[in-house]
C-alpha cells in the first residue's frame, strides 16, 4: 500500500480548515485511507541515522497517509485534497479539458521502429503556463516517484520524463540506439557520458541501480531527442540535464514511455489532471500528437470520461441499504463519480472521470456508494444461508490423533514446511535427488530451498533448540510434507505425516515402538500380517544399522521407525541417542 | 530427632509461667546451654514441635557476635606476629633467613616493616639481616583481641574490627536462635507422627490411634508426566470449532504447491501485480510449471483480464499462459477457495455453501519479530443468492463475537479480488486503540462469472492470520518463540487452555 507524506499545515490550508489528529484520522478511516504516522523530517532522520544527524532538519509536522493501491488519484497532496473536498461536498469535481493547439503548433513525438524491441509505447502532453512554488514542485516530483513505484511497476511498465519545454524544440523523436552511440549530460551531472558509461556510473547509485536491468542487456537503449538532437531522456533510467524543470519553468513537456500502453495512458492522465490545477487555465491540458512507426497518430492525453448506467436497486441490494435513487446519485458524486438519475428513476447515470481508472465494473461503483454511505452506517444482518458443516476427513483424523498423542505423553511441535536441502538430504544421509523434493527457484536464504519431504528434520531441530530442557524429550508433529507427483495438476502433492521422537540417555526404541502400537490401536488396526500392521527389519540411511524397521499396514508400507544413526544425531548438533517414527496417515482416513 | 529432646524442651518450657502471647518465654540458646544440649539439636526439636501445630511458639531471631578465630586466640595469648618478630630480634640483628623460620614470621615481618619497627639491611655480610628500628613497641592487636574476649567488641572502633577481620583474627558470627513460648495447644508429651497412611493401618485400623504429620499445603505438587499440545494449534482447534458451530464446511487445503493460475489469475489478479513479483512470492524451480490447467475456463479468465467482459473493462494487457503456468507456494488459501467455487460452479445446480479453511501460506518477505516466510491463514467464504455487504458485516460480527471481540468497525480497503473490500478493526482495550483484526470483501464478478456461477450469486469472504491472535492471546512478542523449531518448549509445557471468548 503506497504511503503519501504531506505537510500537515499545507494540507489543512488546502482543505480550508484545521483538524485535530483524531478528527483527521477519523476522516481518513471513513474515506478508506489510513493516517499511518504523524512525524517530521527531523523525527525521520533521527530514527534512521541517530539524533545527532537530525540537527537543523525541519520539524514541520508530516502526515504519512496510506492510500489504497488502486487509487493513483490520491498519491499527492493535490489529489488527496481534491478527493476529500469533493467527499465533504466543499467543492465540485473539476472538469478536465484537453485543449487542441492550432494546427501545426502542437508538440509531436515520433516513435521510430527501433523502439519495438525494448519499449514500444509512448504518450505525451504539455502543461502550459504553469506556476510552480517550492511545494508544488516537490509534490510534482514526488508524485512521479510514487507512480514509478506503484502502477509503473518500478519503471518496468511505464517511465515518466518531465521537461522544460522552452529549452527544446519539437518535434521529438523516440528511438532506440546502441549504448555506445548515445551520449549526453544526464540530470544532476556536470559532464557528458555515453549510455554504457552511465550504466557503470549508476551501478552504485542507491536509487537508479534498481532500474538498470530493464534495458542493460538489450542491444539498443531507448532515447528521446528534440529536433536539434538534444537528449530529453533515456527512459527508463534518467532524464537529460538540459531539459531539467525548475521553479521558473512555465511550460512542461511530459512523456511517458513503456511496455504497457494502458498503464502509460493512465499515468499521463493522473499527472496532468493533478497538476493542471496550477496552469493559467486550471485543469486544462494541451494535447500532443504521438506518431507510431506505422504512421498512426494518437492524440494524448486521453482524458476520457466514460458513462455507466447502474440500477439503483442493484446498488441497494449489493450493499443492503434502501436509499432513494437521488440519494445514491449524491453519494456517488461525493466519490468523484458525477451521477444523476435518469429514466424516471430507474437508472443512475454515472460519469467516470479520467482520474478513476480503478472503476472498471459496476461493483466498483457499488463500493464507492457504500463508502459514501458510510460502511459503519450499514445495518448488519445475518444471512439466511442454511448449510450443514462438514470437517475435512483428513483434518478430523489429525485433530483426533493429536489429542491422543499428547495423552500418550508426547508434546506437539510445529515446524516449518520449508527448509534447506541439507536438512532433508545430507543430514539424513540421503542424496537430494532421491527425495523427490519440490525446489524453490528464488529463496532468499538456504532455509527456504525446498519444501520438506519429512517431518523428522524439523523435530530434530526443535530438540537442538531446546537442549537445556530436562530429559527425556518426547515430541510429535502431524503435518504435511510435499513431494513431486506428475499425476496432479500442479506436479506436486502433500502427504499428511505423523512423526514422533524420543530423545534420552538411552535410545528407547521400545517407547517409540509402543507409541506405534498405541497409534495402531487408536486406528483399530490389529497387530497381524493379514489385515493389520507389522514391522519388519529394513535399512534406512537415517537409522542405525540393524535398528530400523519398515511399518507395513493395510498391505502397504506407511513409514519407518528405529534408532537414529549417530551421524544424523551429530549433524543435528545433538548428543544423546534418539529413536523416531514417521508414517503417512492418509491410508487411515 | 530423638523424642527425648523435644520432651525435655517441653518440660523446660512448662516451668515458664506465661502461656501464649507476648512476654515470657526463653531463648533457644540459653535453653540448650541449660539442658546441656548442642544448639542445633535443640533447633531440630523446635522444628519438629512446630510441625505439630500450636504446641509451641518459636520466633526466629538473629544476632551477630564477634569471635576470635583459632589464630586470633593464639595472638590474644602469645602476642601479635609483628610484636613477636620485633622481640625476637637481638641488638645485633638476625639474618633474614633465620628470622623467617620462626612461626608466623612471614606475616609478622611484613607487618613490622610496614609499621617501620624493623629495618632490613640487604648488603649485610652473610646475607640480608634484620635489625630493630625502634626501641620499644606496643601490642595493640593483642590488646584489641583481649577486649573482644572480654565481650567488649562493641567498644572497638569499627575500623580496627574490620582490620582484624581482614587479618582473619576476628570472625563475625551470625547466630540464629528462637525465642520460645508455650503455644495455644501446649502439652508436655509428644507422640511420634506417621507420615503416610499405609495399607496395614487401614487393615488393622491403627490409623485411629496414630497422629499424622501435617502436609505442607504451601508447596506445589508434582507436575504430571504428560504430553502437551502446541498453543498455536490449540488456537487453530478453537477457530475450527467456531466455524463448525457456524455451519461452515472445511476446504481441502492440503496442497501447498499451487499454480499462478489458481493463486492469482483465477482471482482476477493481473499478471503485473506486485504480489506476483519474485520479491514477494516463492516460485518453484522444480516442478516449475503446472502441467494441467482447465483449458475452457482458462480462456475465459484470459479474456476477462485482457479484454474485459461480464460488465467489466478488464485490465487491458496481454495475458500470458506462461505466467499462469508458473508454479509457486500458495500465497493465500484463497487459491483453494477459487478451486472450490469453480467446483461449485460446475455442479448441475447451484447450492448455497459456507466454507472455511485454516492452513499454511507462504510469502518470500523479509522476516522480523512478527513476520515469518510461512504462516497460517484463516479464511471463511459464503456463497449464496443475494448476499449484501450488510450480510458480510453480520457474519463477521457473529464470528468475532465468538472470539470475544464485540466492538467492531469497518474501513474501506483495496483488494484485487474483492469489491467492495473492508478491513475489520476491533477496539483493543489494552492498547486503547482500534487495531486491524482481519480483511474481508465481496468477490468480484470478474472472478465468479468466468467460473460459471449464476449471475445473482454473491460470494462474501474474510481472512485473518492465526499467528496474530495467538500471539496476543498468549502474550508472545517474538513469533519465532511460537512457530518453528526455535520454539520454547517450556512455553509449550506451560501454556494454558485456549478459550478465546473467556
Amino acid at each position: 500500500m503506497p504511503t503519501v507524506s504531506v505537510k500537515r499545515d499545507l494540507l489543512f490550508e488546502a482543505l480550508g480548515r484545521a483538524y485535530t489528529d483524531e478528527e483527521f484520522d477519523e476522516l481518513c478511516f471513513e474515506f478508506g485511507l489510513e493516517l499511518d504516522e504523524i512525524t517530521s523530517e527531523k523525527d525521520i532522520i533521527s530514527k534512521e541515522r541517530g539524533d545527532g544527524k537530525a540537527e537543523g532538519a525541519s520539524d514541520t509536522v508530516l502526515y504519512k497517509i496510506d492510500v489504497p493501491a488502486n487509487r493513483y488519484d490520491l498519491l499527492c497532496l493535490e489529489g488527496l485534497v481534491r478527493g476529500l473536498q469533493v467527499f465533504k461536498e466543499r467543492i465540485n469535481l473539476p472538469r478536465y479539458k484537453k485543449i487542441m493547439p492550432a494546427k501545426g503548433e502542437g508538440q509531436r513525438l515520433i516513435i521510430t521502429e527501433e523502439t519495438a524491441q525494448v519499449r514500444p509505447h509512448a504518450v505525451a502532453a504539455v502543461l502550459r503556463n504553469i506556476t510552480f512554488t517550492k511545494e508544488r514542485y516537490d509534490s510534482f516530483i514526488d508524485l512521479q516517484e510514487k507512480l514509478h513505484q506503484n502502477i509503473c511497476r518500478k519503471r518496468a511498465l511505464v517511465a515518466i520524463g518531465t521537461h522544460d519545454l522552452d529549452t527544446v524544440t519539437g518535434p521529438f523523436t523516440f528511438t532506440a540506439k546502441a549504448p555506445s552511440e548515445i551520449k549526453f549530460k544526464p540530470l544532476n551531472q556536470s559532464q557528458e557520458y555515453t549510455a554504457s558509461q552511465l550504466m557503470d556510473l549508476y551501478r552504485t547509485d542507491s536509487h537508479l541501480r534498481h532500474y538498470l536491468h530493464l534495458i542493460e542487456n538489450k542491444p539498443l537503449y531507448p532515447i528521446i531527442y528534440d529536433s536539434n538532437g538534444v537528449v530529453l531522456s533515456m527512459p527508463p533510467i534518467i532524464n537529460g540535464e538540459h531539459t531539467k524543470i525548475s521553479l521558473n519553468t512555465r511550460n512542461v513537456f511530459i512523456e511517458c514511455t513503456g511496455t504497457d500502453i494502458t498503464k502509460a495512458k493512465i499515468v499521463l492522465d493522473i499527472l496532468v489532471t493533478m497538476f493542471s490545477e496550477y496552469c493559467e487555465k486550471p485543469f486544462s491540458v494541451e494535447a500532443a500528437e504521438v506518431i507510431y512507426p506505422n504512421g498512426k497518430t494518437h492524440i494524448c492525453p486521453e482524458l476520457a470520461y466514460r458513462r455507466e448506467k447502474v440500477k439503483p436497486e442493484f446498488i441497494n441490494k449489493k450493499i443492503g441499504i434502501s436509499e432513494t435513487p437521488s440519494n445514491l446519485a449524491k453519494l456517488l458524486t461525493r466519490m468523484c463519480l458525477k451521477s444523476h438519475v435518469t429514466g424516471n428513476g430507474n437508472n443512475i447515470e454515472i460519469e467516470i472521470p479520467p482520474t478513476r481508472a480503478d472503476i472498471i465494473h459496476a461493483c466498483d461503483i457499488v463500493e464507492d456508494a457504500a463508502i459514501a454511505y458510510g460502511y459503519n452506517n450499514i445495518q448488519m444482518t445475518i444471512p439466511k444461508t442454511y448449510t450443514i458443516a462438514n470437517q475435512l476427513p483428513l483434518n478430523k483424523l489429525t485433530e483426533l490423533l493429536r489429542l491422543d498423542l499428547a495423552a500418550a505423553g508426547f508434546t506437539e511441535a510445529l515446524t516449518f514446511a520449508l527448509c534447506s536441502q541439507e536438512d532433508i538430504a545430507d543430514k539424513l544421509g540421503m542424496d537430494i535427488s532421491a527425495t523427490k523434493a519440490v525446489h524453490i527457484a528464488n529463496p532468499k536464504t538456504a532455509e527456504f530451498q525446498v519444501a520438506r519431504t519429512s517431518l523428522l528434520p524439523g523435530l530434530l531441530k526443535t530438540i537442538a533448540a531446546n537442549r537445556k530442557m530436562p530429559l527425556p524429550l518426547k515430541l510429535f508433529e502431524i503435518s504435511d510434507i510435499v513431494v513431486k507427483d506428475a499425476n496432479t495438476d500442479v506436479g506436486a502433492r502433500n502427504y499428511r505425516h505423523l512423526c514422533a521422537l524420543y530423545y534420552n540417555k538411552s535410545p528407547g526404541f521400545e517407547i517409540i515402538h509402543g507409541l506405534l502400537d498405541r497409534v495402531m490401536q487408536l486406528l483399530e488396526v490389529p497387530p497381524n500380517q493379514e489385515n493389520g500392521y507389522m514391522i519388519k527389519a529394513t535399512e534406512g540411511s537415517a537409522f542405525f544399522p540393524g535398528r530400523c524397521a519398515e511399518i507395513i499396514a493395510k498391505g502397504q508400507s506407511i513409514g519407518k521407525l528405529g534408532v537414529l544413526h549417530p551421524d544424523v544425531i551429530t549433524k543435528f548438533e545433538l548428543t544423546m541417542p534418539c529413536s523416531a517414527l514417521e508414517i503417512n496417515i492418509e491410508p487411515f482416513v | 530427632m530423638s523424642p527425648g529432646v523435644a520432651e525435655l524442651l517441653l518440660q523446660r518450657l512448662e516451668q515458664e509461667a506465661p502461656g501464649p502471647g507476648p512476654g515470657g518465654g526463653l531463648c533457644s540458646l540459653e535453653a540448650a546451654a541449660e539442658l546441656g544440649l548442642d544448639h542445633q539439636t535443640l533447633v531440630g526439636a523446635v522444628k519438629s514441635l512446630q510441625a505439630l501445630g500450636e504446641v509451641i511458639e518459636a520466633e526466629p531471631r538473629a544476632a551477630t557476635r564477634w569471635e576470635l578465630s583459632a589464630e586470633g586466640e593464639a595472638v590474644a595469648r602469645d602476642g601479635s606476629h609483628e610484636v613477636r618478630v620485633f622481640e625476637s630480634l637481638p641488638a645485633e640483628g638476625l639474618p633474614q633467613s633465620e628470622l623467617m623460620e620462626l612461626p608466623g614470621a612471614k606475616v609478622g615481618f611484613s607487618k613490622a616493616m610496614a609499621n617501620k619497627w624493623v629495618r632490613l639491611d640487604k648488603e649485610a655480610p652473610g646475607g640480608p639481616r634484620v635489625f630493630r628500628a625502634v626501641a620499644a613497641v606496643q601490642d595493640t592487636v593483642q590488646e584489641s583481641l583481649r577486649r573482644v574476649q572480654r565481650g567488649e567488641a562493641a567498644s572497638l572502633p569499627e575500623r580496627d574490627r574490620a582490620d582484624l577481620k581482614k587479618r582473619k583474627l576476628l570472625l563475625e558470627v551470625t547466630l540464629k536462635s528462637y525465642w520460645l513460648r508455650k503455644g495455644s495447644a501446649f502439652r508436655t508429651a509428644v507422640a511420634r507422627q506417621e507420615t503416610e497412611l499405609t495399607p496395614e493401618m487401614i487393615a488393622t485400623g491403627s490409623w485411629r490411634q496414630r497422629p499424622f504429620k501435617p502436609y505442607n499445603f504451601a508447596a506445589l505438587g508434582l507436575p504430571p508426566a504428560c504430553g502437551h499440545l502446541h498453543p498455536l494449534l490449540k488456537v487453530r482447534s478453537q477457530f475450527r470449532q467456531i466455524f463448525l458451530e457456524m455451519g461452515f464446511t472445511e476446504m481441502p487445503t492440503n496442497n501447498f504447491v499451487e499454480s499462478s493460475f489458481w493463486n492469482f489469475d483465477a482471482l482476477f489478479q493481473p499478471q503485473q501485480h506486485p504480489a506476483r513479483d519474485q520479491h514477494d512470492t516463492f516460485f518453484l524451480q522444480d516442478p516449475a510449471e503446472a502441467p494441467k490447467l482447465p483449458t475452457g475456463y482458462m480462456a475465459k479468465v484470459r479474456k476477462v483480464h485482457s479484454q474485459g467482459g461480464y460488465g467489466s473493462q478488464g485490465y487491458k494487457y496481454k495475458w500470458k499462459v506462461e505466467e499462469a503456468r508458473k508454479n509457486l507456494l500458495r500465497t493465500h488459501t484463497t487459491a483453494v477457495s477459487a478451486r472450490m467455487l469453480y467446483r461449485l460452479a460446475r455442479q448441475e445446480k447451484f447450492t448455497p455453501v459456507k466454507y472455511f479453511s485454516i492452513d499454511r501460506v507462504f510469502r518470500n518477505e523479509s522476516l522480523d519479530a512478527t513476520h515469518l516466510a510461512e504462516f497460517h491463514q484463516i479464511e471463511g467464504v459464503v456463497a449464496d443468492h443475494g448476499l449484501t455487504l450488510g450480510h458480510l458485516m453480520g457474519v463477521l460480527k457473529q464470528f468475532f463475537t465468538k472470539l470475544g471481540i464485540t466492538q467492531l468497525r469497518f474501513k474501506p480497503a483495496y483488494n484485487p479480488y474483492t469489491e467492495p473490500s473492508m478491513e475489520v478493526f476491533s477496539f483493543h482495550s489494552g492498547l486503547k486503540k482500534w487495531v486491524e483484526v482481519g480483511n474481508s470483501g465481496v468477490f468480484r464478478p470478474e472472478l465468479l462469472l468466468p467460473m460459471g456461477l449464476p449471475e445473482g450469486v454473491t460470494v462474501i469472504a474474510w481472512g485473518l492470520s492465526l499467528e496474530r491472535p495467538t500471539m496476543i492471546k498468549y502474550g508472545i512478542n517474538n513469533i519465532r518463540e511460537l512457530v518453528g523449531h526455535r520454539v520454547n518448549l517450556q512455553m509449550v509445557y506451560d501454556s494454558p487452555l485456549c478459550r478465546l471468548d473467556a
